[in-house]
């Protein structure tokens, strides 16, 4: 008892130390937000782990068949909205007598094979190709948002130009104002935003207002593209440049779908006949 | 031993008033941000029991951190100082200096044993701070990089307040 008494008086500052040492990092735990919420989730790692561990084996059973259902089941629900919107929007001007405007779009099933979001051009690899009737220039998305354009296809593979890529502009609308402009990923270095580009200074644009595909270039009309983040981003001409949140999340891609709009010859063809006149 | 009491309440309130109102609109960017408020803890006197001294820097440090809004991160840090300072004076003080009263100043220690108690104790002091702030060791290198850089920052600061109050009363000799 004394050795340990005189063990303690000796090495007192150790002893003081810890006790204070412990004490503020109590308080730093409980009293900062920040320190409690990466304490609680180190904690929660270790238990969190095993879970994961666990759950990720179970999941494997039925993987395979599971994925296939939910993307087929996907691309039947996206070619009914497409044809519920389009009902829709024409249904109090016009009456359709011509149903051909409701099957304009059909959707393809693919899975990424391959996928890049840090270079400075971005490429995808899809694993469906010509023989599934898949060409070049067809617009690609996913279950929330854009993903690219359609660059080449082989008889078994297609690669995509993403939309992380310089090259790559697609036209769009803002939700509140329906404002037209292009969507750009600009920054070149973060996949998660986007800029939108040639909106006029004089359009008053709302933060967290939402940005839709405007339906003239390859994508049908009203799919998510994101949400605005920032709006004062100036690029010092007569034109606005907004900040968005994509709502595509480019590192964490397995299903898309191609779209293929089956009247593309007849727009075109319309639109080079009227360019040849002018 | 009552002026000493009164003098490092002064001192206390001066450097706290300093720390909170000018130190802490300094800085370079993130990387190098000074808090010479720890001068207080260098100057507290070398007899001091550890029990008190632990204390002492304990609120010293839950003050700062009251200006802060970080409870607990700054006294954790100047907790780590206290330690810190025992150890050094236990290695390089004589037994006499040991157990006498006197504030551990410039003037009276000399400029190297000064110089180097400062800036290790300032870097201890740093560390401890950003690696609590953080409270990660990722980002390690980071963390190491802006402590250190901070302690030059603030050992500067502090050399330039013990300049100000500089008072020649050498009694180990001039080194």
């Amino acid at each position: 008892m004394r050795n340990l008494w005189l063990f303690l008086i000796r090495y007192n500052a150790i002893f003081w130390f810890i006790l204070f040492f412990v004490t503020s990092i109590i308080l730093v735990v409980r009293h900062n937000n920040f320190q409690r919420s990466s304490f609680i989730s180190s904690s929660n790692v270790v238990i969190g782990s095993y879970y994961q561990q666990v759950n990720s084996w179970k999941s494997y059973l039925s993987l395979h068949e599971t994925n296939e259902e939910l993307a087929a089941e996907n691309g039947a629900l996206r070619q009914q909205i497409q044809n519920l919107l389009q009902v829709d929007t024409t249904a109090d001007t016009i009456r359709i007598i011509d149903s051909i405007e409701q099957g304009r779009y059909a959707f393809i099933v693919a899975n990424v094979a391959n996928n890049s979001v840090h270079k400075k051009n971005n490429y995808l690899t899809l694993d469906k190709g010509s023989a599934d009737g898949i060409e070049k220039g067809m617009g690609v998305i996913t279950s929330n948002g854009v993903v690219g354009v359609i660059l080449q296809t082989s008889a078994h593979f297609s690669s995509v130009q993403s939309l992380l890529h310089p090259d790559t502009r697609v036209s769009v609308v803002l939700d509140s104002t329906g404002v037209i402009g292009s969507l750009v990923w600009g920054n070149s270095i973060d996949h998660r935003y986007g800029v939108v580009r040639d909106i006029p200074n004089h359009v008053q644009v709302e933060k967290d207002e939402k940005v839709y595909t405007s339906g003239f270039s390859l994508f049908p009309a009203g799919i998510q593209v994101g949400k605005i983040m920032e709006t004062g981003v100036s690029s010092g001409e007569s034109f606005l440049d907004l900040k968005i949140e994509l709502s595509t999340n480019f590192s964490n891609l397995h299903h898309v779908y191609v779209v293929k709009d089956l009247l593309i010859r007849e727009k075109e063809e319309l639109e080079a006949d009227s360019q040849d006149n002018g | 031993m009552g002026s000493i009491l009164i003098i490092n309440i002064v001192r206390f309130i001066i450097v706290i008033l300093l720390q909170v109102a000018l130190f802490k609109n300094m800085g370079y960017y993130n990387i190098a941000t000074i808090y010479p408020y720890i001068f207080f803890i260098f100057l507290l006197p070398i007899g001091l029991p550890n029990l008190v001294l632990f204390l002492v820097s304990f609120l010293t440090g839950l003050a700062v951190d009251a200006f802060y809004d970080s409870a607990g991160v700054h006294a954790s840090a100047c907790v780590g100082l206290a330690l810190f300072r025992i150890f050094f004076h236990k290695i390089t003080l004589e037994v006499d200096l040991k157990e006498s009263f006197n504030t551990p100043s410039l003037g009276l220690m000399g400029t190297k044993w000064f110089l180097s108690y400062v800036f290790f104790g300032t870097f201890v002091h740093h560390f401890f701070l950003f690696l609590i702030e953080a409270f990660t060791f990722s980002n390690f290198m980071y963390t190491l990089a802006s402590s250190i850089l901070s302690s030059i920052f603030t050992t500067c600061v502090i050399l330039l307040m013990s300049l100000l109050v500089y008072k020649r009363k050498s009694r180990i000799g001039n080194i």
